[in-house]
């Protein structure tokens, strides 16, 4: 009797998968540690010039002001380029690159997610599972070669069209086209649809999760990306924001001109958390099928 | 032979006919693939051999880069090293953490707010928040840690974080550590939101009865494709620091004591302009991702 009990109980507590009170506040406390920084960030952005040379050093912002976000544009301004271009230039940039991966990488992974047997598939597929094994730094000088022969040196070409041959973006959509039913695109192929028309009005509706997903990661490799701009670029004219950052902050290990820095370090992060936010609901319904099958 | 080489045409024509929409389908992305993926590969392979400073067309020296690297280059064996350390510190750290951290908030309610606060901080500006650490990791008092561990009475002067051989290393792997919530970890969640109930309940019925049993028997083999796609990032991410460590102790770094294998590379390239040399080093750590890469492959494909 007592043993049926203890089973029942036992199957209950495996069945409910319900995290004990512990559980959250460790959980808890863990998300606030890793929070800190981000929140001494957002702090720091607001803080008078005064406060950040407080001893004892404060964590939190006393007294707010916006003096930072004006002095960021004002140190801009006795750069050669206004800080609205650098802002414009990492946005253009990044709409450029993740639209165009977008469009590429599914065009070319929906042949590899419903016809494995068209020949060469399976190949191209080893090919560019191998390509995520190693690290875009490995290729840059040979690619900044490739880069400089075209003539894409300090263009916006430069920035954009080697970013679109990402292999992760076409992974992650042939992994996940291929739970698309066939049937449905035969259909759509007995009633004379054209491949064309099938990609547009059928497959990309409802891939949806995972080009958003995909634009997603796109955009905050892009925005985020120093090493290329970094070596792509020569005029102040071409960089973006995470270069314009480096060149006020006075380089590594320095820091000067505190308060424009946190201004900048907050405009900067920004975008990148507000469109996670944003689209988080799309990622968990596609991250699933990022998995490698060996 | 003759006959095989008309068989084969008439198969390369048939494929044609029959996929031919399929191949423009992927036409662009493989020419962007050829041109900036595929070919600078094998450049870096070729110019690894050569002598080449940009300035005269590159020279044939054979195996001279390689020996200079592994023989006589004092500080790419600095670089190795740390690389190293950082490897296998953060690779199998930030792995577990990821698994670990998923796994808990895949129990919680209100996941995406747990999500999202794991997951900011490797979305956030590599730049950005380096110069926050710096603020953190500051050498003087005026540094938020420095400050506390004087308050504590850990210490009783500043220790000059950013600059002493012996912390340089350990702050970077920290921040790195910090930021390691990435692509894997959401891979990792959503691949625990997606195990079938009905294989859990079975494996209650099969006498399973605690939880890392059930993580163990269940919840690990169903998601091998998302561990091995981790196990990737992992290695190609820990090998290839350089950006973080760059900016927390700059290039070269005081004694070499943040120098990585890419750190050397950018070093040797776009700075002295030494390509050729820059190639071995790139082609070096390119075997080394790669082959640990298999070697992943492999174990996740036994594992059955």
């Amino acid at each position: 009797m007592s043993i049926t009990t203890r089973g029942k109980n036992r199957f209950k507590r495996l069945i409910s998968r319900e995290a004990s009170p512990a559980e959250y506040i460790v959980m808890t406390i863990l998300a606030l540690v890793t929070l800190l920084p981000i929140v001494y960030m957002v702090s720091t952005a607001f803080k008078p010039i005064e406060e950040m040379f407080l001893y004892p050093p404060r964590f939190l912002v006393q007294h707010p002001t916006i003096r930072n976000f004006v002095e960021l544009l004002l140190a801009i301004d006795s750069f050669s380029v206004p800080f609205t271009r650098y802002l414009f230039n990492s946005l253009f940039v990044a709409a450029a690159t993740v639209t165009g991966s977008v469009v590429l990488s599914s065009l070319a992974a929906y042949p590899l997610a419903k016809y494995p047997r068209m020949p060469g598939a399976k190949l191209f597929f080893t090919i560019i599972v191998s390509a995520l094994m190693f690290a875009p730094e490995v290729t840059q000088i040979p690619r900044y070669l490739i880069v400089d022969k075209l003539g894409m040196i300090d263009t916006y070409a430069g920035l954009i069209v080697p970013a679109l041959a990402g292999t992760y973006g076409l992974f992650l959509m042939k992994q996940f086209m291929e739970q698309l039913p066939t049937e449905l695109i035969e259909a759509a192929k007995v009633d004379g649809a054209s491949e064309w028309r099938i990609f547009w009005q059928i497959v990309m509706p409802l891939v949806r999760p995972a080009w958003i997903t995909l634009i997603i990661f796109s955009f905050i490799g892009t925005w985020n990306d120093f090493f290329t701009p970094l070596i792509f670029t020569r005029s102040e004219q071409m960089k973006t924001l995470p270069l314009m950052m480096s060149s006020i902050g006075g380089g590594p290990g320095i820091v000067a001109r505190y308060g424009a820095v946190a201004a900048a370090s907050l405009v900067i992060t920004l975008p990148t958390l507000i469109i996670f936010v944003l689209l988080q609901r799309y990622v968990m319904q596609t991250m699933a099928y990022s998995g490698i099958k060996s | 032979m003759i006959q095989g080489s008309t068989r084969r045409w008439s198969m390369v024509k048939d494929a044609w006919r029959q996929y031919h929409t399929m191949y423009l389908f992927m036409l662009p992305f493989i020419i962007l693939f050829v041109i900036f993926v595929i070919a600078p590969v094998l450049t870096a392979i070729y110019l690894s051999f050569t002598y080449f400073n940009m300035l005269e067309p590159p020279k044939w020296i054979g195996l001279s880069n390689y020996r200079l690297l592994f023989l006589e280059d004092d500080v790419f064996l600095i670089a190795v090293k740390n690389t190293l350390l950082f490897a296998i510190i953060t690779g199998p750290l930030s792995y577990l953490i990821s698994f670990t951290l998923a796994w808990f908030i895949n129990r919680l309610r209100m996941r995406q707010l747990y999500t999202l606060a794991f997951y900011a901080p490797s979305i956030t500006s590599g730049i950005a928040i380096s110069v926050i650490f710096l603020y953190l990791f500051s050498n003087d008092r005026y540094g938020v840690l420095n400050y506390l561990l004087i308050q504590v009475g850990l210490i009783t002067e500043p220790i000059n974080w950013l600059t002493e051989q012996s912390t340089i290393m350990p702050v970077i792997i920290i921040i790195s550590l910090w930021m390691s919530m990435g692509t894997s970890f959401l891979v990792f969640l959503a691949g625990l939101q997606s195990v079938p109930m009905e294989l859990y309940e079975a494996g209650m019925v099969d006498g399973i009865n605690n939880s890392l049993q059930e993580v163990w028997y269940i919840t690990l083999p169903v998601m091998k494709p998302q561990l091995l796609f981790g196990a990737v990032m992992a290695i190609v991410s820990s090998f290839a620091v350089f950006q973080i460590a760059a900016q927390v102790s700059g290039v070269p770094s005081p004694l070499y004591a943040g120098h990585t294998i890419v750190a050397h590379l950018y070093m040797h390239g776009f700075i002295q302009f030494e390509m050729g040399y820059a190639s071995a080093i790139a082609v070096v750590l390119f075997f080394i991702t790669y082959v640990l890469g298999q070697l992943s492959m492999r174990l996740f494909s036994e594992r059955t």
